[in-house]
């Protein structure tokens, strides 16, 4: 008479024009081989994916194409502009990822995943250079997702600017290291969320770099993340697909737990059996 | 005729278009895009674009990434 009671079912999410049925947004780089990462991608849920957009090796043109193992039907290529670190190169590498994907007809064609990074060493975003290429992408029809420090200031002139989604790092790229700062993550979920900060519920925000493990998924979808993208933690894991897997069901569980409404944190104990009916001797008592 | 192809010399013969090139590479059909001297060239104008001498193609394609 009790049947197992199904977990309430998780909305998709808009990205300007876009709708993902999964929440888990995971990149295509560093896996052994290509049959991992699509067994990897399989396993995490996602109907999205990032790609980059580098040189064709013209000294080795029948190399396997990783578009040969990513079914296009099914997934919706989110092109990236990793490498770049101005403004100017981020619009030039955007503009080429979008002629591929109109070539193979993806709706992919239609968005990117901006980066304008800094440095080499930390890969942290350089806000001036992302400001700058986001309202210059805006402008030539892309739908913008930014990737972003975790400064809620910064977060608030890119959504300005027309991104369609800020993406603020957990922790630098390829770390491992979590949310390195967990407040800075709400300041930033806050700002682009909360009427009373001038944000909007409805407005996406995905936590973007650093996770290392399924907890780290949890306690940004915790902290009121609407997703998480994620690569090196599932293409660097020791079992790739058993870790997609893993990231796939932490995602379920942040969110849940979100609107679970936690218990507040306390100092001392408080039984969770009554002490009414106690026959033993309480010390102090 | 020199123009220089991902960051590399290379001579072509004639007066090539991005068309030609493209061809030359056997990546007709290949799901890749050009850029002639930073700007992109789209696929509907390889035909009509000529290359010239000391001209910086780049030449891409998709690859893993996150």
């Amino acid at each position: 008479m009790h049947a197992e009671a199904a977990a309430p079912a998780i909305p998709p999410i808009a990205i300007g024009g876009f709708t993902l049925r999964s929440r888990l947004v995971v990149g295509t780089g560093k896996y052994r081989d290509y049959p991992v990462m699509q067994a990897a991608i399989e396993a995490s849920g996602a109907d999205c994916v990032t790609v980059a957009v580098r040189r064709e090796r013209l000294v080795d043109a029948a190399g396997r194409s990783i578009l040969d193992f990513l079914p296009l039907d099914r997934l919706t290529i989110l092109p990236n502009t990793a490498g770049c670190f101005s403004a100017e190169d981020a619009v030039r590498v955007s503009r080429l990822g979008r002629e591929i994907l109109e070539q193979l007809g993806n709706p992919g064609a239609g968005w990117v995943k901006l980066e304008v990074l800094g440095d080499r060493t930390t890969l942290l975003p350089d806000p001036v250079g992302t400001i700058e290429a986001c309202r210059e992408l805006v402008k030539d029809g892309f739908t913008v997702l930014c990737y972003s420090s975790d400064d809620p200031i910064v977060a608030a002139r890119l959504r300005d600017v027309g991104a369609a989604s800020v993406m603020p790092a957990g922790s630098p790229i390829g770390s491992g290291r979590g949310i390195a700062n967990p407040a800075a993550i709400r300041m930033v979920i806050d700002r682009l969320k909360l009427a009373d900060q001038g944000g909007s519920a409805e407005y996406p925000v995905i936590v973007d770099a650093g996770v290392g493990t399924a907890s780290d998924i949890v306690h940004a979808m915790e902290l009121g993340a609407d997703g998480v993208l994620l690569n090196t933690g599932i293409a660097h894991a020791q079992d790739p697909v058993r870790m997609a897997h893993a990231m796939r069901l932490a995602l379920d569980a942040g969110w849940h737990t979100a609107r679970a409404g936690r218990i507040p944190r306390k100092l001392y104990a408080n039984a969770s059996s009554p002490w009414e009916g106690v026959i033993t001797h309480i010390p102090g008592e | 005729m020199r123009i220089e192809l991902n960051g590399a010399p290379r001579d072509l013969d004639g007066s090539p278009t991005v068309a030609d090139l493209v061809r030359t590479l056997g990546l007709e059909r290949a799901a890749c895009a050009v850029e002639v001297n930073a700007r992109l060239v789209r696929k509907s104008e390889h035909a009509a674009h000529p290359l010239a001498e000391g001209d910086r193609v780049e030449v891409v394609t998709l690859v893993g990434g996150g």
